[in-house]
This record gives structure tokens, sequence and C-alpha cells, in this order.
């Protein structure tokens, strides 16, 4: 999935060093010590309810997860640390977890994602050059990252990107640097091709 | 004439809110369902014979029937992890109508005797959460859920789950690996979730539409749904076109139209001058079908018949403007992306797939490449724990078969852009060993 990119040379070799063995002569890394691990409060409140709502504590993981990386911006060893210390596993199987899915990160990210669908059904309405678009306009913005994202689940609006949750479509490669504009701005994002207020097509949902 | 039964009104504002969705008539069924014995609302979704929405098509009542009897904890896992590409009926149902699921969640979960359920949304529909979340809180608040509802012996607790972006989490035993909150690896299976799901209990689970039809069969009599559809498919269906057709959306259909109606009909078809070249009747891993085909009735068996799937109900529409080859690449990338490793046909078959598809591209391929590429989606068929290889390897194989004159001519082309030389040369004659690769190229 994510995964860890294997760094590599332009020819495809891999980088010398990439493979290296752990250290074995450091102490494994055991479950962090409450009494020595600082954890903010909001987001021990935060975790401790999550596991509250499930038979087993395990299935907090996620919401635990998501909880860390919106307060540290990414899943920093400093955010594992305190998700691990609350839930009382070890850091090792928390980043397990945290690589495999798309939306947790394991390294720094920008503030701002923008996920612009290049799945099949985007895709053949020009979502890759949308996606080129965006990607040009954000090259200058630090706090924006774009990623080609898969299918989002609104190929009602295709061509259409995620800008930090909020789905928009259809979009136009000039949408691009309007993004990055109402992104700066704080406000809503492209509020006219917001999905939230579009209208079902079927003609029976009309409402009474 | 066209039947609405859960996009009847759906539009109407305010509809996610209890108040609007209590005065529409809702949670009446739910009252009737506990009116009668357990076994009567199984005896219902059975007669209804509804197949499940989410893309295998098995009957919900069996499923539930298959259920151990007794005490012990049971679980109903609501997936709407909707991911499949192409597919996007779930999120309208959950954004405009909650209320409508969580009714069906507790009617299910009443005549299967489960007392947990939870719901498992994938982690890029925040508002969709945001919104259900909001709901639950309010059939909490009314007594819908939580001990004892509306005085009968039924308690339900029911947990909103977000998902974090994993398409092979709408497959129902990786959901379950990663519901309890570990990598959403699929399982062996037998056991079926069934009988030893979600913490080792026996487990239903079932699509967001399904579940929403629920409260309908009960408020229309089982009987009556299922004089709507065909024999063997009964009731409406939504389904979600996109692609290159004029007015994409999601539609609810009577199940057993032609093919063409929703193409056409519903959704205006390609752009002026513009002809449908294939599509995906059931999602981005359903078997193509081709412009021959449009007359195929809308239906689970017509559509099985026909060498394809229903699946989870995503036409997508591939017009004559675009090569089949990016078609392919695209659905092989993307498949090769969210392979999640552990069955060896599949995390392999999927990323060679990609590669030779891209040696088409640079001009290395032979014809023979073809013939490699299909036997690799055949080895993949039937070979890993669950279906996501298969997934790629049934459209990208439909797609070598029934358009191989066009791949051989983008090997020709790629072949002449890039100065290889011509194939002449190239394929070799009488071959000793039939399953042998294609001789380098010098």
């Amino acid at each position: 999935m994510s995964g860890y990119d294997v760094p590599r040379f332009g020819h495809g070799s891999r980088v010398p060093g990439w493979d290296q063995a752990a250290d074995l002569t450091k102490d494994p890394a055991v479950i962090p010590d409450s009494a020595t691990t600082l954890v903010p409060e909001t987001l021990r409140a935060g975790i401790e309810a999550a596991m509250a709502k499930y038979p087993e504590r395990r299935s907090a993981a996620i919401p635990a997860l998501h909880l860390a990386q919106e307060l540290h911006g990414w899943c920093s060893p400093e955010a594992i640390e305190q998700v691990a210390c609350v839930m009382r596993l070890t850091p090792a199987y928390l980043i397990s977890v945290a690589t495999f899915y798309d939306m947790l990160e394991t390294r720094p990210k920008p503030r701002n994602d923008v996920f612009v669908c290049t799945n099949i059904s985007c895709s053949l309405l020009g979502a890759d050059e949308f996606y080129e678009a965006m990607v040009a306009a954000a090259a200058e913005d630090p706090d924006v990252g774009v990623r080609s994202f898969e299918c989002l689940g609104a190929c009602d609006i295709a061509p259409m990107a995620s800008v930090n949750g909020e789905y928009v479509g259809p979009l136009e490669t000039e949408d691009a640097a309007q993004i990055i504009e109402d992104l700066r701005a704080g406000g809503p994002v492209l509020e006219a091709k917001q999905l939230r207020f579009r209208r079902s097509v079927d003609p029976g949902a009309v409402g009474p | 004439m066209s039947i609405h039964i859960l996009f009847e009104g759906i539009d109407e504002p305010g509809l996610n809110r209890l108040e609007v969705y209590q005065r529409r008539g809702g949670y009446q069924a739910l009252r009737a369902a506990l009116a009668m014995s357990r076994e009567d609302v199984l005896g219902e979704l059975l007669t209804s014979e509804i197949r499940g929405r989410g893309g295998a098509g098995f009957q919900m009542g069996k499923k539930i029937s298959f259920l151990p009897r007794g005490d012990m904890d049971k679980y109903l896992v609501c997936n709407a992890d909707e991911s499949e590409p192409g597919t996007f009926k779930d999120r309208e149902l959950m954004q405009k109508s909650p209320h409508m699921l969580i009714e069906g969640i507790v009617i299910a979960s009443y005549a299967a005797g489960i007392g947990r359920s939870f719901i498992y949304i994938r982690g890029e529909y925040d508002y969709q959460a945001d919104i259900l979340e909001a709901a639950i809180a309010e059939a909490y608040e009314a007594g819908y859920l939580g001990e004892q509802i509306l005085g009968s012996d039924h308690s339900l607790s029911l947990v909103l789950h977000r998902g974090a972006g994993a398409y092979i989490c709408g497959e129902e035993t990786g959901l379950l690996d990663s519901l309890e909150g570990k990598r959403g690896n699929p399982r062996l299976k037998p056991p079926f979730p069934a009988i030893q799901g979600l913490y080792q209990g026996p487990t239903l689970i079932n699509n967001v539409e399904t579940l929403s039809t629920v409260p309908h069969i009960i408020r229309m009599g089982a009987a009556q749904y299922a004089e709507i559809g065909t024999q063997t498919s009964t009731g409406t269906k939504l389904v979600s076109i996109s692609g290159d057709v004029q007015r994409p959306g999601n539609y609810e259909i009577e199940l057993g139209i032609p093919s063409r109606e929703i193409i056409y009909g519903l959704a205006g078809g390609p752009a002026d001058g513009r002809e449908v070249k294939l599509w995906f009747p059931g999602g981005s891993s359903a078997p193509v079908l081709t412009k021959d085909d449009l007359d195929v009735p809308y239906d689970f068996d017509s559509l099985a018949k026909a060498g394809t799937m229903l699946g989870s109900g995503a036409i997508i529409v591939v017009d004559d403007s675009h090569r089949v080859l990016d078609v392919a690449y695209k659905l092989a990338k993307f498949y090769a992306h969210e392979s999640c490793g552990k069955c060896v046909p599949c995390r392999e078959g999927t990323n060679w797939t990609v590669k030779m598809l891209q040696r088409i591209e640079t001009g290395e391929a032979t014809p023979m490449d073809l013939d490699i590429m299909a036997s690799v989606q055949e080895e993949i068929i039937g070979n890993c724990l669950c279906v996501l290889g298969d997934a790629m390897a049934m459209p990208v194989g439909s797609i070598i078969k029934k358009f191989r004159a066009e791949l051989e001519e983008h090997i020709e082309a790629a072949r002449e852009r890039a100065g290889i030389g011509s194939l002449e040369n190239v394929i070799p004659v009488g071959v000793a060993d039939e399953h042998a690769g294609p001789l380098p190229v010098h």
C-alpha cells in the first residue's frame, strides 16, 4: 500500500543501504512507560473515548492514529509513541497499521491535502490533465500537498478532488489556481462546485 | 413507469434529520417489525429474496439464517467502505437519508438476534461520516438504538468506524481485520464470517444499500417487494453511472430493464457523435461488455449469462475516443497499488500486468505478450484468499480477448514510434515449446 518507498537511482536499482539491518544492540521498543511519556490531555481523552466504544481496545487503533495525525500533522515517531502509550500497544504494531493505510502518513506532510482522483472514470474525463495543473499550481506552496488518489467515490462529479476532505468537481484546469487561492484565504474551497450541495439526477429524487 | 423506493424524494431538504424522516413515516417499519417475532421478520427477508447489493449478490435472508442461534455475542457490520471504482450510490444514501440505514440495521439485527453493530465507513467520506454520527446520536436519543428499543426485548449498540483509505477493506474479511485494528488483510475462508467473524464471533456483513432496503421490505410486505424486478433478481437497484455519459449520477432502476435504457435513456449516452466502445456493468472489477451487449437486461443472472457481473451496480462507459490500452493500464495500476501483498498470484500478477502493459506503450512488446498476459490473468483467478486479484484479472482478461486486434495495432504502432522495427523480424516461426516466452529482440 502506501508503504515505504525504496530510494532508487534513475536507472532503477536500489540505493545501497536501503535494506540495512536494524541495530540489534538497541533495546527492543516496548510499550512506552506511561510515567515518562508525556501525552497531551486532549489526545489521551480522545483515544480513551475511542477505546471505550469497542469490545476490544485494539479496534481503536485507526481512530486513535487519525486523532494523533490531526494533532501532530503526521504520524511522527512521537505521535506513535503517545498513541502506543495510551493504547498499551507497541509502537511497531501501530507503525505496521499506519503504513498500510493511504490516509495515515508516516512521513511529514503539508498541512493541506489535495487528493486528486485519477481513477478510471475521472481519467476518462481529463483527471490526469487536472492533476498536472494542480501539481504545477501547488509547486510554490509548501503548505499544500497534492496526491493522485484512487477512486474517491464521486464519479458523478468527475474529474474531482478532495480538498481537506471536501469533495469538489467537476473540475477544469483553471480551478487548480482557485483551489490554492481559497486554501490560502482559509475559507470554503470552490464553494460552487462542492458535492454537498449537489442535487440528485434521478427524476424520482425530488422532494414533495 | 419507473419505481422509486430508496430514492423516493431523497432530495428533500433536512431528510438527514430525524424529525423530517419521522414525518415521512420513518421508523414505522421498525415499530411494525418489533411487533412481529424475530422468525417472522427473517421470514419476510427470505420471502423478499433480496440479494446483497455490495457485489457478490448473495441472498440476505439466507446469510442471516446461516448465523448460529443462541445467546453468544453476535455482530452486524454495515459495509460502507464503498471504494469500487465507479461506485458512489452508498455515499448519496448515507448523506441524504442516514436514518433509513439505521432503521435497516436495527430491523436486520432484530431478525438475526444481534446485539452489537458497526458501520465501517471509508475514511475519505468525511462529510457523510459526520452526518451519520449526528443521525446515530439522534436515534439513541429517541430510543431507536440502545437498551430495550421501543420497549421491546431487543437491544442494539451502533458504532461508526472510520477507515483510513484502503480498497481492500471493502472485502468483508479485510474489513473485519481492519475493524479489529489490524492491517486490512483478508482472511482464509471458510470459516465464513457468519460463523466466525468479528472478534471471532458470528457476524452478519451487509452493504449500505441492502440494509437501507430492509425497512421498505417490511413496510411494503415481502411478497409485494418480490413482485418488483425479475424472478431471481427482485427489487430495485441503485445504479451509479459515470464516464463518458451526458448525465452521470445515481439512478434507481427496476432490475431487469435493458441496459440500453440506463445508459442512453437515463444517462443520455456518450456525447453527440461518439459511440460506446466498452462498458463495465458492475464496477471496474467486472469483465467488460461492448456496444453489441447494450440490450442485455440489467439484472444479476442476465449479466452473469453475458459473462460478466452486476457487482456493485456501477456502470462505467468508455466511448470511442479512448484507447483500450489506457483503460487496461489504469485498471491494472489501481489493483497493483491496492493489492495487500498477502497472496503471491495477486501481488505479482497485478504488478507484472502493469509492466507488460507498459511494454506495449514503449514498443518493446510483441503480440505474444498478449498471450502471456492472458495466461497471467488465468493464473490469478481463483488462486487467492480474496477476489482483489480476480477483480483485475477479469476485466483485463476480457479486454485482451475482446480488443485483441486493437491492442495488436498499438503494439505495431508503438514499435514503429520507438524505431524498434517491424514485427516481421521478431515473431518466431514455429516455436517448439508453446509455453516459452518471446525470443529476445536483437
